[in-house]
């Protein structure tokens, strides 16, 4: 007894000992990779490239929220979203939206009174920075030695350099969006390596000429117009985004280049693209069929891409107990528009030019529904039922709650192409004429009117205002108007005014440091390299 | 310690008695009872000095002849403090002290026991006299408010829930402020389990001997990287040698709603919305208004049974120590469908072999909990829920009346039905725990001065569920249902070995106590992952809720060493030095190893300076200094580079594929420890035999390094904000503790005790570089809008301080809805005319406690309070307002009744109407005992008690509720904790 007993303490006390070992506190998530695990073969840089494009659409790792990719206090549905943020800062402002919600300061953006606090802004300052910060990564991962190394080779190495362009292209794409929206920009690129410094920051004109000669130098590696698969771009995609550029290259950087945006517009217009018949399908949840008119979308799924601040967004923000008829089972009861906006439109019930989306079974658009007393009532102004959650073939969309959309986001379509040219021809671009112009006009309108003349214009119908007012009909609520007003100088001004613009009821006129958006007060904390922009 | 000094006691007398025991004898008589009374049979009576003994009868009386140089006796018996007392002419009566206040002696320590009088460091210790009486089902609430610097607060009335434990307030900021709980030696995790409302739930709070909170450096930093938020040490009861005793304790309990959340009537409603409907000519609300008058929080409470029995049988069985328990509690929710049962047994043994040269101590604990969990939304629901309308309607969801749209579907993001919430929903979980450990210490032959100690322990636990929600219920009629089943298993084992050496050298008058201990410590948990199911028909996947992956297993280990020393010099002057060494997996090789060491001195003045004193009986001075560490982080690979798989719902799609992601995570691959600096002073004192006694400690405690979320660089990480080590806080803090005995006499005596801790937290940097025009750090969720937050982490105030905006009041002190200060004067009132104001950490605590015995009856009443804490009343900012009443999406909701003196048409969510004094003092227990004494031929003592729980609160606050579980101090409505009455009845045998 007494023996087996100094053995069992023998065993024992040899067992503490041996326990003793350094390594076993090397521990590894089991369901996680390295980086040298995720870019062993070619299916994990497929899984990062749809991560780099899927930052357009859904906000984390797990749809519609649960792992955002974006934290710092900011609220995952409504401020890191990029069609959201996007949305807000580009629409809100202007005559298109207004939003009934009390989420923090979120009433600041129509009434053009934002400040660096803003938690709406850091949001939309973080999320092209993180998504550009995760290219850099996927650039540095996909170089030739490092797919020759791991051994990738043939048609798979092929697409992953295809996709490096890409990459490219969205860097270039989310460095637009900050150079719109801040001027100037956290500046990183491949070569700043995650975790070891503060990053620069480029001024507004260098970051221009940045994305204009990233952009041109992609153009070889890109595929031709319309030859890759739905949701990647294509050389046409560099193409819009150069022709969007140059627009606004005035405003950019005080030099105009109306001539490359007619230019670029153009390379896209002849690259096979066309309009489709019937406006209302291009928004609707089958509108991946649309593609011949679309040059670059961001793909939503209300199954297998879910997020609250994609096309979901767009559809149940604008609804209410009419709900239904926007293919959801709820309405968000928030976004409206302005009575300015559908002032753009002679005819406001739809039947003649159908861009005038704003009847539902609830609203109409007699006078009395149109103005808007009360910003937090939902239930005036003019209803948008643009982005609907309905397919054309009257099939079940993909989520059975009708939750989440399927509808996909039209970053770039024709129809901006047609008016990036006649606003060229009429701002006195080089090699541009009245007769293409025209012609662009009224293939837009000939569509809008239900395949049919009777919006045709004549050539003195053809002024700045018009194509100002045409963009306002055929792109409302997608991203474009406040870069519109800004390269009208309609922003801050008052050579137009919406109501409650400036907070006011009848509009009022603002501070011109509105026309740009303040680079965020805890990103300048936390990055002593960033300075303000200018009144902020 | 204490049974080898009575052994060489009795030796010593014996010895003695031979000598002297030959004069004249005289007849000494007396009883013998125990501490409530009752007469205590089978006690050893010895006349000190001779050999003469006795035992009493079952009276306790005994008569006991003593020699004329005798001068007392000496009465002892198994289970008591042994006394010794004067031979006085008459009869002699005395009243024995149970044995478990010999613990209150030698208390728990890190590592070890140690003497009261010798502690060098801030330990309180509460043993199971002294426990919150009452039905009880979760062990962190046995301390409520006996404990100076604990805060306790549970956090709501669900069935077996848990609470949040503070020490000293919290030390961190992100990472956990949560105490290491260490329970029989073994430090277990105290993270959630899937299918168990509170892991400390899952130990029987019958089985508990004692629990020791250990508050400064001294005391924690044995525990090293686990130690900055203090650490409470759960002793279980273990058998002693003797006859088998037996001990059967049973409890019924009623549980009631003490209080309920004011809202508005019916008749109220139908007012407002009528008035509405005139004012605004638009009828739309007026015409959903019903004609029911509907108290939904009647209908979703109700009052609840438990029953609590438990036996336990300790002695020796083949001359090995053991003690057994079983219990069995049953507990019902107020809130329908909410349960809790468990099935607890432990198991001690503590046989000692080779000539008590090994000694093991063996001891495992099991339990089975079953639960059901309520859809606790459905306490906001029914206060929120229209009191007009009935609570049953003709319609497809299961006939609760549900606020439905025109198609006569319900409106989706609507106030569901509160008790359709209860009722079509069935969530059970039943989970176990076994934790048991084998302590084998050997005394080596050959050197009896040091030991060899090894203690291997284990901690499994394994929870499993089902939650099921009907195919009609509204909340999810449209995926026909939803089963969900859940499964976790989490297992901890402790490995450890060590060495301890006592030696004394009486020659220097010092006696050393080293200690040396080798461990391992290794955490993981089996996460299993399934989808979810329609209930439509079988296998019905519900799309989208397919996991990624079928498991998860986080793990994190800790691999230690660590020393201690204590040195005492002439049993006057102590010190403790100890260092530990951790090493942990959650950070990179070249962190993970940090150094703990803290150093502590004790003088014992009244052995010193008063040593003849018969006022003063203890007085000693302790000072301490130590540095302990924080690494509950959540993330436990927060330093690793790594990709993450997406789910299924994130997806892109190119062409007609879509395709998973894989996103790398934000990292910082210098992570490392965070790091707290304690300095203590304190002064232990008792006068007059302990009839007062009690303790002052003050306490400075440093943070630095904190493991903080904080804001980075855009495009230097992943994310915009990373888990890194910058900025310091700091703790201040007095801590007072006093324990009288005001009366006491044969027949009536009167305890009475209070603690009182004051606190002061502050953040004293946030910042890796300095900015002054840092605005903070917005924290504090609230509900209402979409990311509100109603405080903020802001250098040089306290943590989670409110961030509001002055209101402005009418002439009758009404406020004006949407009308602020404008602080800073510059015209307009926007973001930065929100000011500082008030926190949600209370400045003073105060615990109280206080016993009446009088012959068989006891009177006992606990309370505990809080002063200086503030708590944000989001349910009234959320529901006091008209949009509460007309909500937008077309249903008439209830508003609370504050919507009375505000009458705000919109939420004003970041006025500081809100921010309200939550100080209270809450009575928690009035418990009543009678010792009916030896019952069935004296084989049996019985004693009765009754108790209420939750007496009553003394409050400003204007919530449900002043105390609040939530760090940030953000009041919603949580589940009302109720008064509970119990009658309970403890057999000894």
């Amino acid at each position: 007894m007494k023996n087996s007993i100094k053995q069992v303490v023998t065993a024992i006390v040899a067992l503490s000992l041996v326990t003793s070992c350094a390594k076993k506190l090397d521990l590894f998530p089991v369901n996680d990779l390295t980086p040298e695990t995720t870019y062993a073969n070619a299916e994990g840089y497929k899984s990062v490239l749809a991560k780099i494009y899927g930052t357009l659409a859904i906000t984390g790792n797990t749809g519609p929220a649960g792992s955002p990719d974006i934290g710092g206090g900011l609220d995952e549905g409504s401020q890191v979203a990029f069609i959201r943020g996007f949305f807000n800062c580009e629409e809100l402002p202007t005559d298109e939206a207004v939003v009934a919600w009390n989420d923090q300061t979120i009433h600041d953006f129509h009434n053009l009174s934002w400040t660096s606090s803003d938690p709406f802004i850091k949001g939309m300052y973080a999320r092209p920075i993180y998504n550009i910060t995760l290219i850099n990564e996927y650039l540095r991962e996909a170089t030739d030695e490092k797919l020759a190394a791991r051994n990738i080779t043939g048609t798979a190495a092929d697409d992953i350099k295809k996709s490096r362009a890409e990459a490219r292209f969205l860097r270039a794409f989310n460095y637009w969006v900050m150079l719109d929206l801040f001027g100037k920009s956290t500046f990183i690129t491949e070569e700043d390596l995650i975790g070891t410094g503060l990053p620069k920051q480029i001024e507004r004109g260098d970051l221009f000429t940045y994305i204009e000669s990233e952009l041109t130098a992609i153009d070889a590696d890109l595929a031709p117009a319309k030859t890759i698969e739905y949701g990647r771009v294509d050389q046409a995609a560099a193409w819009a985004l150069l022709a969007r550029l140059y627009l606004n290259a005035e405003i950019y950087t005080g030099t105009a280049k109306y001539k490359e945006a007619a230019r670029y517009a153009g390379k896209v217009i002849n690259a096979g693209y066309s309009l489709q018949k019937g406006y209302a399908n291009l928004f609707m949840a089958d509108n991946d069929k649309q593609k011949n008119e679309f040059i670059f979308t961001i793909n939503c799924d209300g199954l297998r891409t879910q997020a609250y601040g994609n096309t979901t967004f767009l559809m149940h923000a604008a609804c209410g107990d009419d709900h239904d008829e926007y293919g959801t089972g709820s309405g968000w009861n928030g976004y409206r528009a302005t009575k300015a906006l559908a002032d753009l439109f002679e005819d406001k019930t739809g039947a003649t030019d159908q861009r005038a989306m704003f009847t539902t079974s609830k609203y109409k658009t007699d006078a009395a529904q149109l103005v808007i007393n009360d910003i937090s009532d939902f239930s005036n102004g003019p209803h948008v039922k643009k982005f609907v959650n309905i397919r054309t073939d009257g099939q079940a969309v993909s989520d059975v709650k009708r939750d989440f959309a399927d509808i996909d986001f039209p970053v770039f379509r024709l129809s901006e192409m047609y008016l990036i040219y006649a606003e060229a021809f009429l701002r006195k671009a080089d090699s541009t004429n009245m007769a293409t112009a025209l012609e662009y006009i009224n293939k837009i309108r000939y569509r809008a009117y239900g395949e049919s003349d009777k919006g045709k214009l004549g050539a003195l119908d053809l002024t700045l205002q018009t194509i100002l007012d045409e963009r306002g009909r055929e792109l409302y609520w997608e991203g474009h108007r406040r870069t519109d007003l800004i390269r009208y100088g309609m922003l801050t001004t008052s050579k137009y005014l919406w109501p409650w613009k400036g907070g006011v009821a009848s509009g009022t006129a603002v501070d011109n440091k509105y026309n740009i958006f303040p680079i965020p007060a805890t990103n300048r904390t936390s990055n002593p390299n960033l300075d303000q922009n200018t009144g902020y | 310690m204490k049974l080898t000094r009575l052994l060489f006691l009795l030796v010593f007398t014996m010895c003695l008695g031979c000598i002297t025991a030959m004069a004249q004898d005289r007849a000494v008589t007396g009883k013998v009872t125990d501490s409530s009374g009752a007469p205590l049979s089978g006690a050893t009576v010895i006349v000190k000095g001779t050999g003469n003994g006795t035992q009493t009868s079952t009276d306790g009386v005994f008569k006991i002849t003593a020699p004329p140089t005798a001068k007392s006796l000496v009465i002892s018996s198994v289970g008591y403090l042994t006394q010794e007392i004067a031979i006085e002419n008459g009869s002699i009566n005395i009243q024995l002290r149970p044995a478990a206040s010999i613990l209150s002696d030698v208390i728990v320590v890190a590592y070890g026991t140690r003497k009261k009088s010798d502690l060098t460091g801030s330990v309180t210790a509460v043993t199971a006299k002294d426990f919150q009486k009452g039905n009880i089902a979760s062990s962190e609430q046995l301390l409520q408010g006996k404990v100076a610097g604990l805060q306790i607060t549970s956090g709501g009335g669900s069935a077996g829930g848990g609470s949040r434990i503070r020490i000293r307030g919290g030390a961190s900021l992100n990472a956990s402020n949560d105490p290491l709980i260490v329970i029989d030696g073994v430090p277990v995790e105290n993270n959630s389990l899937s299918g168990s409302a509170n892991l400390l739930n899952t130990i029987n709070p019958n089985d508990i001997e004692s629990m020791s909170v250990l508050k400064d450096a001294s005391a924690t930093a044995l525990y090293g990287s686990r130690a900055s938020n203090g650490v409470i040490i759960i002793t279980t009861k273990k058998g002693a040698k003797g006859k088998p005793k037996f001990n059967f304790n049973t409890q019924g309990a009623l549980s009631k709603i003490a209080k309920k959340i004011k809202v508005l009537s019916a008749a109220q409603i139908t007012d407002i919305v009528t008035a509405d409907a005139t004012a605004t000519g638009n009828n739309t609300y007026k015409n959903v208004l019903g004609t029911a008058n509907t108290d939904w929080q009647n209908v979703i409470f109700q009052d609840a049974p438990s029953f609590d029995n438990n036996i336990s049988a300790s002695g020796s069985l083949g001359g090995i120590p053991y003690r057994l328990s079983l219990g069995y509690l049953n507990q019902d929710g107020i809130l329908k469908t909410n349960h809790f049962n468990r099935y607890s047994s432990a198991l001690n043994l503590t046989p000692k072999f080779l000539d008590d040269h090994l000694a093991v101590n063996v001891a495992v604990k099991y339990s089975r909990t079953t639960n059901r969990f309520a859809d606790e939304g459905a306490v906001g629901a029914a206060v929120a829920f229209d009191p007009t309308q009935s609570v049953f309607a003709e319609n497809k969801y299961g006939g609760y009346y549900e606020s439905l749209q025109a198609d006569g579907k319900p409106i989706d993001l609507a106030t569901r039905n509160p008790l359709g919430l209860l009722d079509l929903r069935d969530n059970r979980s039943h989970a176990t725990r076994l934790i048991g450990n084998v302590q084998v210490d050997y005394k080596l032959h050959f050197l009896p001065d040091l030991h060899v100690q090894a203690n291997i322990g284990m901690d499994k636990l394994g929870g499993e569920g089902d939650d099921n929600i009907d195919s009609l219920s509204a909340t999810n009629y449209k995926t026909g249902g939803r089963l969900t089943h859940y499964k976790q298993k989490k297992q901890n084992t402790l490995y450890s070995f060590s060495l301890f050496y006592t030696k004394e050298l009486a020659s220097i008058k010092s006696k050393f106590d080293v200690l040396a201990t080798h461990e391992y410590q290794d955490f993981y948990t089996d996460v299993y992952n399934y989808a979810s199911f329609s209930q439509r028909k079988a296998n019905d996947t519900i799309p989208g809720t397919a996991p990624t992956f079928a498991m998860d297993k986080p793990q994190f280990r800790l691999e230690s060493y660590l020393g201690r020393l204590n040195y005492t010099f002439d049993d006057k002057y102590l010190l403790t030095a100890s260092i530990r060494r951790d090493a942990s997996s959650k950070f990179s090789p070249q962190t993970r190893v940090g150094y703990f060491p803290a150093v502590a001195a004790a003088w014992k003045i009244k052995e010193s300076l008063f040593k003849t004193s018969n006022v003063l009986n203890e007085l000693k001075l302790r000072l301490s200094w130590g540095i302990t560490g924080q690494q509950d982080i959540g993330n436990l690979y927060p330093y690793l580079p790594r990709y993450t798989r997406s789910t299924s719902t994130a997806q892109y799609q190119f062409g007609d594929t879509y395709y998973t992601f894989l996103r790398p995570t934000a990292y910082d691959e210098n992570i490392k420890w965070e790091t707290t600096t304690t300095y203590n002073a304190g002064f232990d004192f008792g006068f007059l035999k302990n009839r007062i006694s009690g303790f002052v400690d003050v306490y400075y405690k440093k943070t630095k390094d904190l493991l903080s979320v904080i804001p980075i660089a855009p495009g230097a990480n992943f994310d915009i904000s990373l888990l890194t080590n910058v900025g310091n806080m700091e703790n201040k803090g007095v801590e007072f503790g006093l324990n009288t005995i005001p009366v006491k006499n044969g027949t009536f005596e009167w305890d009475f005790g209070f603690n009182v801790t004051y606190n002061k937290s502050k953040i004293t940097n946030l910042l890796k570089q300095k900015d002054a025009s840092f605005q903070g750090i917005d924290v504090s969720g609230i509900s209402g809008g979409t990311g509100n937050n109603i405080g903020k982490f802001m250098v040089g105030e306290a943590p989670y301080t409110y961030n509001v905006y002055k209101q402005i009041y009418d002439k009758s002190g009404a406020p004006i809805e949407g009308l602020y200060e404008d602080i800073n004067r510059d015209g307009k009132v926007d973001a930065a005319d929100r000011y500082l104001y008030k926190k949600p950490a209370p400045d003073v605590l105060v615990g109280i406690n206080t016993q009446v015995i009088y012959k068989q009856f006891s009177l006992g009443l606990a309370a505990h309070g809080s002063f200086g804490n503030y708590l944000y009343n989001n349910f009234q900012s959320n529901n006091g307002v008209l949009r509460a009443i007309k909500n937008p999406l077309s249903f008439i909701g209830n508003a609370s009744v504050n919507y009375l003196d505000t009458r705000f048409a919109n939420n004003q969510y970041f006025s500081d109407y809100y921010i309200e004094n939550a100080s209270f003092l809450r009575l928690d227990n009035i418990n009543l005992g009678y010792n009916v004494g030896k019952i069935f031929n004296n084989k049996a003592s019985l004693r009765v008690a009754a108790s209420i729980q939750n007496v009553f609160v003394i409050t400003k606050y204007k919530g449900l509720d002043p105390e609040n579980a939530n760090d940030t101090g953000v009041d919603n409505t949580i589940y009302p904790r109720p008064r509970i009455y119990s009658l309970g009845l403890n057999l000894d045998f």
